[in-house]
């Protein structure tokens, strides 16, 4: 079932069509078409299993897909490896939130994009610079941490996940690609993350969610897209669906 | 990592504000301030205990003497330093300074002027340096395995160029380096203290120290966020081969004659100057100042039993102990 079409791809910040991917013997998805729009939450949903993770990964340069395309902002192929995909503009708040435990939230956030000051041949890492950047950073996105000069190791998960989120932002990324943000998540700390992900659908940045909780997806995105066993099997906007609908649609019952 | 019963409140951690400053009654009763400070701590407790119980100990000339005789373990342990905040080790290091030692003996004792000697001593040291962290990354083998290969490798090397005879010699250029002064210090301390100064630098103040630090923390992390974490590795392996060659060519300025010899005492105090440190052996967190000191430590240690006339039997056995109890107290460290 092709149920999906993809449309005037012009508002789209990244599409794909066609998009197959097998590991060996084993299919994680075939024909796969999927777009995000610029500035709008877009959300994969789907079963364990489904293909969203692998999807993902294809859309950020960790795997190369067998066939198909990828536009991102109007190049088609335009990278074929993570650190491509970061310097085209896909950023990834990795599940793992690729954190340095014993560097400060400062140094983090300005991890391999460093700020200097070049005297002569040499070049001096800017500190005053970066804190300062990174104050405005994390004030834009209202996010609270005791003190930018905090080791990431004394953060809760809900405050780690928050400084991965706003490197990925504040890096000036044309998408963010987001894999399950509030998986390791308790209560409070998930609705924190959420209302940081809100504040980024305000400021109209272009973000990827994948998600297992379906209730989170339709209060945080625009477009849901639904896997069900390695296939792209529907799109709907968030607003004129149901909970139960999605149910439907990601178990097949549909 | 995230802890799901950890939901303190975000919001709960007042405003992004400087950070507070804990007192200090605080700081002397946390366990972690003393391994943070162990080196320190170490090195004024054996000043004191050294100087009451033998006062020449703290004369001019003694003191001296100690920094002179430190001069080479300081340079050594900045090496070590960086190849731990990787979260390695190198066990090749003495042997790297015998071979760099070799070579500047053949080279000198061929004819060649003693500054193109030692400049081909450090290139030649910082080569094995940069040979250890080649295989260790492209081989994925385990720093200890590759370091102790080399550690062989080079010992051998070093005994087939030097047919296991000792080499003279008589430069008065090392003559100079050996025993001048500029200003209270002898030239190799102030080697050291531009070693030290350059390193902390790098360390601080540069990129490169950041994706040091960030590949000794966490390998994969740095490495998803586009950091190249086998070229840190290799680099800071290189790094280390530099100092063995710079002390390589003050450890043959000091001795006046290039020895077949590894002092395996030199790389054992270079690991535990290190720890002493207060540098983690996981890697990631480091300190240049830390392992100075520590190396002024285990070296006021010697000059400090010397000078009250115990064995330099039990030489050995009070700095194994001493680095054993400050692995103890590392434990405590933050």
């Amino acid at each position: 079932m092709s149920a999906v079409s993809p449309s005037s791809a012009s508002d789209a910040i990244i599409a794909c069509n066609g998009l197959s991917k097998h590991f060996g013997g084993v299919r994680a998805f075939t024909d796969v078409a999927f777009q995000a729009r610029r500035g709008e939450v877009t959300a994969v949903i789907g079963d364990n299993g489904a293909g969203k993770s692998t999807l993902i990964r294809c859309l950020v340069g960790v795997h190369m897909p067998d066939a198909g395309s990828i536009v991102f902002d109007g190049r088609e192929h335009p990278f074929s490896n993570p650190d491509g995909a970061r310097k085209a503009g896909i950023e990834t708040v990795h599940q793992n939130l690729a954190l340095i435990d014993e560097l400060t939230v400062a140094q983090n956030l300005f991890l391999n994009r460093e700020l200097v000051r070049r005297i002569g041949p040499f070049a001096f890492l800017d500190r005053k610079a970066m804190k300062r950047e990174a104050r405005s950073m994390l004030s834009r996105l209202s996010i609270n941490v005791p003190s930018i000069n905090q080791r990431v190791r004394r953060l809760s998960g809900g405050q780690r996940q928050a400084i991965s989120i706003c490197r990925a932002v504040g890096s000036g990324a044309k998408l963010v690609v987001m894999d399950e943000p509030t998986a390791a998540l308790g209560v409070q700390e998930t609705a924190n993350v959420e209302a940081l992900i809100r504040r980024l659908r305000e400021q109209s940045v272009s973000v990827i969610l994948v998600s297992h909780n379906f209730d989170q997806v339709r209060r945080l995105s625009d477009q849901i897209w639904v896997m069900r066993a390695g296939k792209m099997a529907a799109t709907v906007r968030a607003s004129e669906t149901s909970g139960n609908e999605l149910v439907a649609l990601v178990t097949g019952a549909a | 990592m995230s802890n799901p019963t950890d939901n303190a409140p975000v919001a709960h951690s007042a405003g992004a504000a400087e950070e507070s400053r804990p007192s200090l009654s605080a700081l002397l009763l946390d366990p972690s301030f003393w391994a943070d400070w162990a080196s320190v701590v170490g090195l004024v407790g054996l000043v004191i205990v050294f100087g009451i119980a033998q006062p020449v100990f703290l004369s001019v000339a003694n003191l001296q003497a100690l920094l002179l005789a430190a001069a080479i373990l300081v340079v050594l342990s900045i090496g070590q330093t960086f190849v731990v905040t990787t979260s390695g080790i190198d066990l090749s290091l003495a042997a790297a300074v015998m071979l760099g030692a070799i070579i500047l003996g053949l080279l000198n004792a061929a004819g060649y002027g003693i500054f193109i000697a030692c400049v081909l001593a450090v290139l030649a040291t910082s080569a094995i340096g940069f040979l250890n962290g080649l295989i260790i990354t492209a081989g994925k083998i385990p720093d200890f395995v590759v370091t102790l290969g080399t550690l062989s490798g080079i010992t051998g090397l070093g005994l087939i160029l030097s047919g296991g005879e000792p080499t003279m010699v008589g430069s008065t250029f090392l003559l100079k380096l050996a025993s001048g002064s500029f200003g209270p210090f002898g030239y190799p301390v102030w080697v050291a203290i531009a070693a030290v100064i350059v390193a902390h630098i790098t360390l601080y103040h540069t990129r490169f120290g950041v994706h040091l630090l960030a590949t000794g923390g966490q390998v994969e992390s740095a490495g998803a966020l586009g950091i190249r974490t086998n070229r840190v590795k290799i680099a800071a392996y290189t790094i280390s081969g530099f100092c063995a060659g710079i002390a390589a060519i003050l450890l043959v300025a000091r001795i006046g004659s290039a020895e077949p010899q590894i002092n395996t005492s030199l790389l054992l105090n270079s690991v535990a100057a290190v720890v002493l440190g207060g540098v983690s052996l996981f890697g990631g967190r480091a300190s240049i100042l830390g392992p100075a000191i520590g190396a002024l430590m285990l070296t006021a240690l010697v000059n400090g039993l010397t000078l009250l006339n115990v064995s330099a039997f039990y030489q050995p056995l009070a700095v194994g102990a001493i680095v054993v109890l400050a692995a103890l107290i590392m434990r405590y460290q933050k």
